[in-house]
């Protein structure tokens, strides 16, 4: 057991700070949240910056234009990033955490070509087209249709909760090509471009009030068979390792995030009395152990894979459960602390705490990984 | 960075086990509670010989000469079984006190207001006067409430408590843990309704929380058994404490009518867990040390 950097990890993390420190006061002021077209302009501007200094697809494999870092130096560079304020992956998340990694470990030469340099390059913005009105912790009961037709696919139906919809380029999305099939089995994995005739894109208020996420109404949508990554009918098992990579280093930034607003709110609670309150206090210091053993846990989860060199396991499933539940608790209490003023949408930490919702739903609710976590983990057997 | 078990303390945790399971399985365990509170001085013996205690002695002075990490793994294997006895009292006695390192003298310790094992010590460390018995809720630790001295200085207490509480906080993990496992196995082979228990998502669901519990609790502990610093330590006694207390209370919960018996061992686990939770360095020491270290700023 060795919590310690090597040499090489420290020259790595200290090459990245220096960098970061000249870097980072050059950028844009940052785009208000429902600037969208603002927002894809930030990102993908950011995005370039990285590959150009040689940070994009930091672990990637080399053969998919990554760097093909190891599973450590990713966690530094994502630590180091949010510690110097850098900005968030944003609307680059699809593309690099969740399609990109299918498209390299599931495409073809072809496909790679020409869809992951664009993504590493701040080129193209992708959605993830997965949940339905009727489908969604039951992804596998999908019904959007896709009927070939020479070397089309046609499809038709319709996707909800599909953030960065408006702005994005590409959209990794699931539909049904055999109906008769058993629901697991009739599933294909597209890349649909998004300005393809026949989508219409409807923007989706959130409880924050701003526009996170659309509907996209699919109507005889026509997408090239080549566009299929994966076999036909063979998109669950491509999508169960597409999953798998959101579930993995899709936190860290922000566990680091968090231990940096717990120290905020602790002085904030000194600033307004409230620190004298030992019950508040106490809370915030459980929180401090609660995010100490999260970031431990990060640790211990990527020496994990470093020592597999493989795919993130459902090891994710047990940190996203803690996680998400500690991020709501530490926007709880930032309530507390606040007291009347939050009730005051100008203060962050109301946004946040109203944004904290979203995490016990958002890529799996607590009860669908709670499941995972008892069956696949703990061997509980399926109920009937 | 490589923040997994390597070889050597893999071997070293399955021969624990090994050791332990052989000499103090279920039955030991139940032979135990029914003895009433007397010490196993054969079994401290053999714990002394297999180098529990002299774990981190120097080999020079014929200990075995591993760290806290390999420590804490044996703490928490003594506390999958609920090895009874002042383990870590005499653990810490080891090279100070005579014959504690090998296991023929038994240390006990004065903790706060506590002592465990008080009767059955050879060598008692800290004051003791007038130390009254109590009515031990858990069976297999008997203990004594020694008069409230001067109230100490918090911080000197975290110094002095670091490693009492990171073995206690080991020794949690591993009850916590183990009664994750006791669940899951009930509710794999208890049926009503025509199926399993554990297929009812409620159960299930008390289960997958329960090994959330002792996962994270053991990135903390075996955390601060790698750096020793006490607010490491802190955090890793309270998320070590609420795995096994509740994890017992979820174990007890899982078992029904059977898990309110004194047959069953579900409440042993629970009663050692509240015991544990009482040594010093708990939870308001610990939450109270973690708020002043966010003001401190070296949260990050
Ligand atoms: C902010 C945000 C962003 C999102 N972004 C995207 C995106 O970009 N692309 C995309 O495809 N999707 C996205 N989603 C959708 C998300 O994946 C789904 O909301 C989620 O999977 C839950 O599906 P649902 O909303 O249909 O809820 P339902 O499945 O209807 O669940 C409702 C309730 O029932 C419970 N429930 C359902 N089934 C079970 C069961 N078997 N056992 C126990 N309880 C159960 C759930 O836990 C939940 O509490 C996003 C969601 C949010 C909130």
């Amino acid at each position: 057991m060795d919590l310690a950097y090597t040499e090489e990890e420290e020259d790595f993390r200290a090459r990245l700070r220096e960098w970061l420190a000249k870097v980072l006061p050059s950028l844009p002021p940052k785009p208000s949240p429902d600037d969208w077209p603002g927002r894809r302009a930030y990102d993908l501007g950011w995005q370039r910056t990285l590959y150009e200094a040689g940070y994009a697809g930091l672990h990637w494999p080399v053969d998919a234009g990554g760097r093909g870092a190891t599973p450590t130096q990713h966690l530094i560079y994502l630590e180091e990033t949010e510690k110097a304020g850098a900005p968030y992956v944003g609307a680059n998340f699809v593309g690099l955490l969740h399609a990109g990694p299918t498209i390299a470990s599931e495409g073809t030469p072809e496909q790679r070509a020409r869809w992951l340099p664009p993504v590493l390059r701040g080129e193209e913005v992708w959605c993830q087209g997965f949940s339905e009105p009727d489908a969604g912790s039951d992804l596998a009961a999908l019904r959007t249709r896709a009927r070939r037709d020479g070397d089309d696919y046609v499809v038709s139906g319709s996707k909800i909760w599909t953030s960065h919809a408006e702005v994005a380029d590409w959209c990794e999305l699931l539909v049904r090509t055999d109906p008769a099939a058993p629901k697991h089995r009739g599933i294909s994995w597209l890349a649909m471009p998004m300005d393809a005739p026949g989508i219409t894109v409807r923007p989706l208020r959130t409880l924050a009030g701003s526009t996170e996420f659309a509907e996209v109404f699919l109507d005889e949508v026509r997408v090239p068979v080549a566009n299929r990554v994966g076999a036909e009918n063979d998109g669950w098992r491509v999508t169960m390792v597409t999953l798998s990579y959101e579930r993995g280093t899709a936190f860290v930034g922000e566990v680091v995030a968090c231990r940096r607003v717990l120290g905020e709110l602790a002085r904030e609670a000194r600033g307004n009395g409230r620190w004298d309150d030992d019950a508040l206090r106490r809370r915030l210091g459980r929180l401090n152990a609660e995010f100490r053993a999260l970031w431990r846990l990060t640790q211990w989860n990527v020496s994990e894979s470093q020592r597999t060199g493989g795919v993130p396991g459902v090891g994710g499933s047990v940190f996203k459960l803690r996680y998400s539940h500690a991020r709501q608790e530490l926007y709880d209490a930032a309530a507390e602390v606040l007291g009347p003023e939050a009730l005051d949408l100008g203060r962050e930490w109301t946004l946040d705490r109203l944004s904290s919702l979203s995490y016990t739903i958002a890529a799996g609710t607590s009860q669908i990984q709670s499941n995972i976590v008892a069956e696949r983990i703990l061997g509980l057997p399926k109920g009937r | 960075m490589d923040f997994q078990l390597d070889d050597d303390q893999r071997a070293l945790k399955a021969g624990v086990r090994e050791l332990l399971t052989a000499r103090f399985g279920h039955e030991g365990l139940r032979a135990a509670v029914d003895n009433g509170p007397a010490l196993d001085r054969t079994l401290w013996r053999e714990l002394g010989e297999a180098g529990f205690f002299a774990l981190r002695l120097p080999e020079s002075d014929g200990g075995v000469g591993l760290g806290l990490p390999e420590a804490v793994l044996a703490f928490e294997e003594a506390g999958r079984v609920l090895l009874p006895g002042p383990l870590v009292a005499t653990h810490l006695a080891a090279g100070t006190v005579d014959g504690a390192a090998t296991g023929e003298t038994v240390v006990a310790a004065v903790d706060g207001e506590l002592v465990e094992w008080l009767a059955e010590a050879d060598v008692v460390r800290g004051d003791a006067a007038g130390a009254e018995p109590l009515r031990s809720v858990d069976p297999l630790t008997p203990l004594h409430r020694v008069p409230a001295s001067t109230e100490p200085d918090p911080a000197a207490v975290l110094r002095t408590s670091l490693l009492p509480s990171l073995f206690t906080a080991a020794e949690q993990l591993g009850t916590a843990a183990r009664v994750c496992e006791l669940a899951v196995q009930h509710a794999r082979t208890r049926e009503q309704f025509g199926q399993p228990i554990g297929a009812f998502q409620a159960v299930k669901h008390l289960c997958a929380q329960m090994l959330v519990r002792v996962e994270v609790a053991r990135a903390a502990v075996y955390a601060a058994a790698v750096t020793a610093d006490p607010l490491d330590v802190a955090a890793a006694r309270l998320l070590a404490d609420e795995a096994a207390v509740r994890g017992a209370r979820d174990c007890l919960q899982v078992h029904g009518g059977m898990g309110f018996t004194w047959e069953a061992d579900v409440h042993l686990y629970l009663k050692r867990a509240w015991v544990r939770t009482q040594r010093t360095g708990g939870a308001t020491q610990s939450e109270d040390a973690l708020a002043d270290d966010l003001l401190a700023g070296t949260a990050q």
